[in-house]
């Protein structure tokens, strides 16, 4: 075992100040933290990863420019469990989509996240696509995917009911599933957290500059400096690359728009149902989500801006168009809300994971896009690999492999809450009708470790404003519990960090 | 489990808003005993939103006198404390159940009774509306903060004292938009325009002039927001007019700058409880569907105010949730007469099984709307239970100048009523007189329609 390069105590060697620093400087250097690992990031990939290094005895912290985890592409996807039919065998996808699937139970259980193995379906609607089906399930068998196999129009409209009658055929993978992203984002940083990762929020690295015995990475106010960087950084993975490799990377931020349904008519349908591509173009998939809720789209527009999160009336109604091509009814009234999100597609097509050649120390985790949120205990793990090589060191001892979630009202039956309540009345004080959720859940939000301090925040951790009103009813009183139990003026509070404030005076 | 006195009521009423103060206090006239019947509200105070409207405007038609929300709310708080019906405040029902031996039974909790059941034999529903939200509208752009409902910038403003933006936008001319637009400028906000996506506003006349003519706010008819600008709080606004199938028209669009959107696009019904228990809603309205009784398809079980359907004046809520109250009483006074009888039937050794159940058998009139006119409620009417005259309330789905309203039984037109104008934005009645339907002969239906349209 090799002892971790630094400790706590440890004193600044001197050979990593810049000459040329000024009195400011030097101050800044004297402050500097240093870390054997750093990984940039703090979405399902960094996460994942920091959750599999807080299994070893090393000193390990998270940097995230926002202001909570789960901020950037982790926030906004499809929520699917890949069963793996889709990825080109031999690419790092396919083996990762696969590991991934399998690994995702597991960890659910451990780490108390909603998964739910569904099964998903690739409609063909056509004859002629016969074959592009066929090939699909060739793929699949490659990469090793269980249980594929083609369905009939009549046992797929069994199976199914509510499909539009246009569909012909499918395949069907019963190793598909579904996730909550937020909550399986959530439960890897936590449990990262509490088994001594540190995590730095609002902290944007600005510039990473390689030193003899590692890197210097740089934000706002601070310097770190770390033996092993790991760049998870989402559509920023390629800036960051760039800083340190003569070999460029080149992430087009690829938007995918959605509209999420009521869950009223979270039941449309019961499996994860994608389209074959058809002369419309890749088609979108229409789901259930773990939590009731009818999820459609998402649309693929390749754009400039890293913040482009924007939706835009072609690509809703994109959405609407093609997800109804699916499905016998599409509800377009019971639209709650529309999102999107950037996928991180590197120009090579396949994910960027390893250590970056020219550039020692640091590891790449770059072009994460779909099935990236089922890949990433699988990514966690191969990086964990990765930095034992680099740098060996035991396993702790201590470490805390199991978490345990907010407790959710909603979920629980009158026995229960009545328990719950006897434990903490503020459990009986409903904040977010639409949800069901407690004053009780939302300070459990924000007072658990790496807690909420945003609406956002509380928002995904406890579903509090996710439901058809949208958090019109609720969005008041939660700032208001947020801004009590943090000690701040609810003028203080935001929706999620920076200038996103509620009020102006 | 505890020891609580609210665990069995006669009349349970679900929120303490408008409409359930004036249906407690009915009922408690119509003489059930005070402590019998007993209010279930989720805020920390009974009067509803009413608490938040410190605008005046309320009560012309109750109490002849032009008063506030909170006053508006008082009067029927006094009178409803007066009487001493018990109210558990901060308490939220989060199921009713219609038991098989007609008992409502339902599931409430709060922070010092926790978790318990709440034994009814009639339930009345007056749990409010809500706002119709950003994500129902589907506007395209980012999802910044400065994104609100007109009630809670109304809740910020009114109960908080506190400002939610310096120059605002609002969509939709709901009436609390309307109200909001001159609060906000009241304020020192600037409020640029209000957008209607509608050729006509969904609010009161009375509002438009005295909140948005008397400030000089434009309201821009057939507009609506086509995108939201702005990452972390709202930058600004683009809005563009839409042709006559509500699609906005490109080149016409325009961009606002704000740090604020107002949405006032609406009010939806909070029947989720409703629903859970099996009670039949109104796709036009979005409540349940009722009868001259204000009662549900599940017997025992009443509905009024805005969970029933959208009202304009908070005076009609009253008028309507009182209805309900008096006939909450009267079912609870037949099935305790029933009960007395077929005790004593039984104690004489007559079967009781024969005993006509109350509301069954007798002639139900179906109201219908059509041409131009959204939905009426009540939408039948029993006629054994019907009083001397029963108020019919309607809206029209588009503005309406001189035409003739007119009311048809069965296949005959039997009444015209000229009308200057009529509007979404205004809730519309006509009465109808006992006589008039028991006199004709096989009455299965009446419909209410707009000739010629």
């Amino acid at each position: 075992m090799a002892k971790p390069l630094f400790n706590q105590e440890e004193n600044l060697n001197i050979e990593e100040r810049d000459i040329s620093a000024g009195a400011d400087d030097v101050m800044r250097e004297r402050k500097m933290k240093k870390y054997d690992v750093m990984i940039i990031g703090a979405g399902v990939s960094g996460s994942a990863i920091a959750r599999e290094l807080s299994a070893y005895d090393r000193k390990t912290a998270v940097l995230e420019r926002a202001s909570d985890i789960c901020e950037g592409t982790s926030k906004a996807n499809s929520g699917i469990v890949h069963a793996g039919y889709d990825a080109e065998p031999g690419t790092k996808k396919a083996a990762l989509n696969l590991r991934g699937n399998t690994l995702m139970e597991k960890l659910a259980k451990q780490l108390d996240f909603p998964f739910r193995r569904n099964g998903s379906l690739v409609l063909c609607f056509e004859e002629k696509d016969r074959g592009r089906l066929e090939k699909l399930l060739e793929k699949g068998k490659k990469n090793g995917v269980e249980g594929l196999r083609i369905l009939e129009k009549e046992e797929l409209l069994q199976l199914e009911p509510g499909l539009s009658s246009k569909a012909a055929a499918a395949l069907y993978a019963p190793s598909g599933g579904i996730v909550c992203p937020f909550g399986l984002t959530a439960a890897l940083a936590e449990n990262a957290y509490v088994n001594g990762v540190d995590f730095y929020l609002n902290t944007e690295v600005k510039a990473v500059k390689k030193t003899a015995e590692g890197y210097r990475l740089e934000t706002a106010d601070e310097v770190f400096f770390s033996r092993i960087v790991v760049n998870a950084a989402g559509v920023y993975a390629d800036e960051l690359h760039n800083m340190v490799s003569g070999k460029k990377l080149h992430i087009t931020p690829r938007k995918g728009e959605y509209c999420l349904f009521d869950k009223t008519v979270g039941d449309s349908v019961s499996h994860t149902v994608f389209q074959l591509p058809t002369e419309y173009g890749k088609g979108v998939l229409v789901t259930p989500t773990v939590h009731g809720n009818l999820l459609v789209g998402p649309t693929a527009m390749d754009i400039e801006e890293k913040e482009g999160v924007n939706t835009t009336a072609p690509g809703l109604k994109d959405v609407l168009e093609k997800g109804g091509l699916s499905v016998r009814a599409l509800p377009a009234g019971k639209v709650i809300t529309s999102f999107a999100g950037l996928r991180a597609h590197e120009d090579g097509g396949d994910f960027v994971i390893g250590e970056v050649k020219d550039a020692k120390g640091f590891i790449d985790v770059a072009g994460i896009e779909s099935p990236g949120l089922t890949c990433a205990p699988a990514i966690g793990e191969y990086v964990a690999a990765i930095v034992q090589e680099m740098m060996p060191a035991a396993r702790k001892r201590n470490f805390v492999a199991e978490r345990k979630g907010i407790a959710l009202i909603a979920g629980m039956d009158n026995r229960e809450r009545q328990e719950k309540i006897r434990e903490n009345p503020a459990y009986a004080n409903v904040i977010c009708r639409c949800e069901l959720v407690t004053e009780g859940e939302i300070m459990d939000a924000i007072h658990r470790p790496l807690g909420a301090v945003t609406l956002d925040g509380v928002k995904r951790r406890t579903r509090a404003g996710m439901g058809r009103c949208q958090a019109g009813f609720c969005s008041a009183k939660t700032v208001e519990i947020l801004a009590r139990e943090l000690g701040k003026d609810i003028g203080e509070i935001t929706k999620a960090g920076g200038g996103s404030v509620f009020l102006s005076d | 489990m505890r020891g609580n006195m609210f665990e069995k009521a006669d009349i349970a009423i679900v929120g303490g808003g408008p409409a359930g103060l004036a249906a407690a206090a009915a009922a408690c006239m119509e003489g059930i005993e005070a402590e019998k019947i007993l209010i279930i509200e989720r805020g920390g105070e009974l009067g509803g939103i009413l608490n938040q409207c410190i605008h005046n405007g309320f009560g012309l038609h109750t109490f002849k006198e032009e008063l506030t929300g909170p006053e508006y709310a008082a009067r029927y708080i006094e009178q409803v404390e007066e009487m001493g019906i018990p109210c558990l405040l901060n308490t939220i029902v989060t199921d009713i159940r219609a038991d098989a031996d007609g008992k409502k039974r339902m599931t409430v909790m709060n922070r010092t009774d926790g978790l318990f059941e709440i034994e009814a034999g009639a339930v009345i529903l007056a749990m409010g509306c809500r706002e119709r939200p950003r994500g129902a509208l589907n506007i395209p752009g980012y999802r910044p903060a400065g994104i609100y409902s007109a009630g809670t910038a109304q809740h910020y403003v009114n109960i908080e004292g506190r400002m939610p933006g310096k120059e605002a936008v609002i969509l939709g001319s709901g009436d609390i938009g309307l109200i909001m637009a001159r609060r906000m400028t009241l304020e020192g906000a600037k409020v640029k325009l209000v957008a209607e996506l509608m050729p006509y506003s969904g609010g009161l006349k009375r509002n438009i002039v005295q909140c948005l003519d008397d400030y000089g706010i434009p309201l821009k008819l057939s507009h609506t927001v086509v995108d939201i600008d702005g990452k972390e709080r709202v930058k600004g606004v683009t809005i563009a007019k839409v042709d006559e199938k509500r699609r906005p028209i490109p080149g016409t669009e325009e961009y606002i700058g704000c740090d604020t959107l107002l949405l006032s696009c609406g009010l939806i019904p909070e029947n989720e409880l409703s629903a859970g228990m099996g009670v039949n809603l109104n796709p036009a309205t979005s409540g349940p569907v009722v009868n001259e009784s204000m009662e549900t398809n599940i017997s025992g079980v009443f509905a009024c105010g805005n969970v029933l359907h959208v009202h304009d004046l908070v005076d009609y809520v009253s008028e309507e949730a009182a209805n309900a109250g008096r006939h909450a009483a009267s079912y609870i006074q037949q099935e305790a007469e029933e009960k007395r009888k077929k005790t004593q039937e039984g104690r004489l050794g007559i079967d009781g099984s024969c005993t006509v159940k109350r509301g069954m058998g007798c002639q139900e009139i179906t109201i219908k709307a059509e041409n131009g006119i959204r939905y009426t409620v009540p939408s039948v009417i029993r006629l054994a239970h019907m009083r001397e005259e029963e108020l019919i309330r309607f809206r029209t789905g588009d503005i309406y100048k001189d035409v003739s309203l007119a009311v048809r039984f069965n296949d005959t037109v039997v009444m015209r009523f000229h009308k200057k104008i009529m509007a979404p934005g205004e809730m519309e009645q006509i009465r109808l007189k006992k006589p008039k339907l028991e006199a004709f002969e096989g009455l299965r239906e009446i419909t209410l329609f707009i000739e010629g349209q």
